[in-house]
């Protein structure tokens, strides 16, 4: 647990002070926003493509972190020291999707209010706790299976193509979740909760992946 | 969503040229796999053709070295 | 050193009278599918094809586990050819699939038909195990990566076509349901006979790709033997351990 803090502390500190990767993402999606507005040529958006704009926009920004992810590993020589450093080797696993959560975190509490602001036609107010916790299901999602596939894409020689190709079909059950759960929610007379269907299968869909990840991930560090 | 057109399904003389571009698309695709398993069976005979003579080139080297 | 030439032959002559049958079953024995017509032939083409397809690549994750478990690369070498070939009878299932689609209800391609589409999301992630596997270039760290990949991909492939099936709501009355439905006997028997034949052709094909590779190898590590490292040309993309 301690390496995992570490490394997750390491991380957070280096984004904090370069600030490479959470002020992209936040600007591409609010580009995106913009870009949306104009594509779709709606002032307001609401229901279910309301829900499909967010769940699209938060799945390209969170493939620029994605992209980001073990560069510096990589680049830096971190992964030779990891693997010469006597610890459960699954701490960087956890460490990385935990980072890529809290970035994940971060942007959506500055995406999503702007979304409400600029193209959401219903008000967030009283559907917010069903909103927050579909996003936080699928962000478990989009950390676990972005750290998996940016550590198979860090080695590869076409790394920023790997990673958001292989990613993509990965995630697509959960996208359809989110965007599935998130359509009534963003409606006009929203009721509040979330179809118990979709956070449900966010929910298994998270922990096979989780536990899939666990299994697997030692032999992407092997030397 | 259900905006689709149901359009009845074709009477056997409209749909046998689909059924047969079906089947047909099928066989196609194998003798395609057939094709190129063949030319990469030529490349692997070149291959074994070259190695031949290269090694009955050795030995006939090394004869040689050993008689003279 | 296994042979994957030995039993090939009477393989393919098993898979040959196998798809005859089935191709002489379905135009002759069949009967008309009373809601469909003619066009419903070709579910016994397409839907072999799209079950061989996903065992396939169940298949290739499993041989994978097996480099995993053992890190013989020949192991990843039997995961990329079934993965390779799954991957093909899937193009060719998805096209059968479409034809079918056109045929029946006028479009090229559905949406409410939930099997299609899981299928191709689950076309979309073995598209890239190629690209993917390719563009690394330590062999070792390839095969180990490329089974990763195929674990992964291949636990996606349930979750997937749960996910979708649960997504559509609109479920067209006449869509196909594989559980071995409502097919009278007649019907079940063709597409019965039908899957076993696409499923010996698979199995001829995954042998035949191996033998091949596995000559090719041979030659290579001969060539290596007795006339050194030098002699030999670069292999280019390869899964073959050499």
């Amino acid at each position: 647990m301690n390496t995992v803090l570490t490394i997750l502390r390491k991380d957070l500190r280096l984004e904090l002070r370069t600030f490479e990767t959470i002020p992209s993402m936040v600007l591409f999606s609010l580009a995106s926003f913009v870009i949306f507005h104009f594509a779709l040529n709606r002032a307001t958006i609401e229901g279910q493509l309301a829900a499909g704009v967010l769940t699209a926009t938060l799945l390209f920004a969170a493939m620029l972190a994605v992209n980001r992810l073990f560069v510096a590993e990589r680049e830096q020589g971190g992964f030779d020291a990891f693997l010469l450093a006597p610890v459960d080797r699954t701490a960087l696993l956890l460490a990385k999707a935990s980072a890529l959560f809290i970035f994940l975190v971060v942007l959506e509490v500055v995406a999503v209010p702007a979304f409400a602001l600029l193209l959401l036609g219903p008000s967030l107010g009283p559907a917010l706790i069903g909103i927050v916790a579909v996003v936080a299901l699928v962000d478990v999602a989009l950390a676990v299976i972005g750290t998996l596939v940016s550590a198979i894409a860090i080695h590869t020689r076409a790394r920023d193509l790997i990673g958001p190709v292989v990613a993509l079909p990965l995630l697509i059950p959960a996208l359809i979740a989110c965007a599935r759960a998130l359509g009534p929610l963003l409606q006009t007379h929203a009721s509040g909760s979330p179809p118990a269907k979709w956070l449900a299968i966010l929910a298994l869909y998270d922990v096979v992946f989780a536990l899939l990840a666990y299994a697997v991930f030692d032999f992407l560090l092997e030397d | 969503m259900s905006v689709f057109a149901v359009s009845p399904a074709l009477a056997p003389g409209k749909a046998a040229p689909y059924v047969i571009a079906a089947y047909i698309v099928f066989l196609a695709l194998v003798l395609v796999y057939v094709a190129i398993m063949a030319k990469r069976l030529r490349s692997t005979e070149r291959d074994l053709e070259a190695l031949g003579r290269e090694i009955g080139a050795d030995r006939d080297d090394e004869r040689d070295e050993v008689a003279a | 050193m296994t042979t994957y030439g030995r039993g090939l032959r009477g393989l393919s002559l098993a898979t040959i009278a196998t798809i005859s049958t089935a191709l002489v079953l379905v135009f002759f024995y069949a009967p008309l599918d009373a809601d469909q017509g003619f066009v419903q032939k070709i579910f016994y083409l397409h839907v072999p094809l799209a079950i061989v397809s996903l065992c396939g690549f169940v298949f290739g994750a499993l041989l994978a586990v097996g480099h995993l478990r053992t890190g013989d690369r020949r192991w990843d070498m039997r995961s990329y050819v079934a993965i390779h070939m799954a991957l093909i009878f899937g193009v060719a299932g998805l096209i059968t699939g479409s034809i079918w689609a056109k045929a029946s209800w006028g479009h090229w391609w559905v949406w409410n038909e939930p099997t299609l589409v899981s299928f191709l999301i689950v076309l979309l992630l073995f598209a890239t195990y190629q690209p993917m596997r390719f563009s690394i270039e330590d062999p070792e760290r390839q095969a180990r990566y490329a089974s990763v990949f195929a674990v992964l991909a291949g636990a996606f492939v349930p979750l997937n076509f749960i996910a979708v099936r649960l997504a559509q709501q609109y479920v067209h009355p006449r869509i196909l349901t594989l559980g071995g439905g409502n097919l009278p006997g007649s019907m079940r028997l063709t597409f019965i006979v039908a899957l076993i034949g696409i499923a010996l052709l698979y199995a001829t094909l995954w042998k035949y790709e191996m033998a091949a590779k596995d000559a090719r190898m041979r030659v290579r590590r001969l060539r290596r033997a007795v006339l050194g490292e030098d002699a030999l040309a670069p292999l280019g993309r390869s899964a073959a351990p050499s």
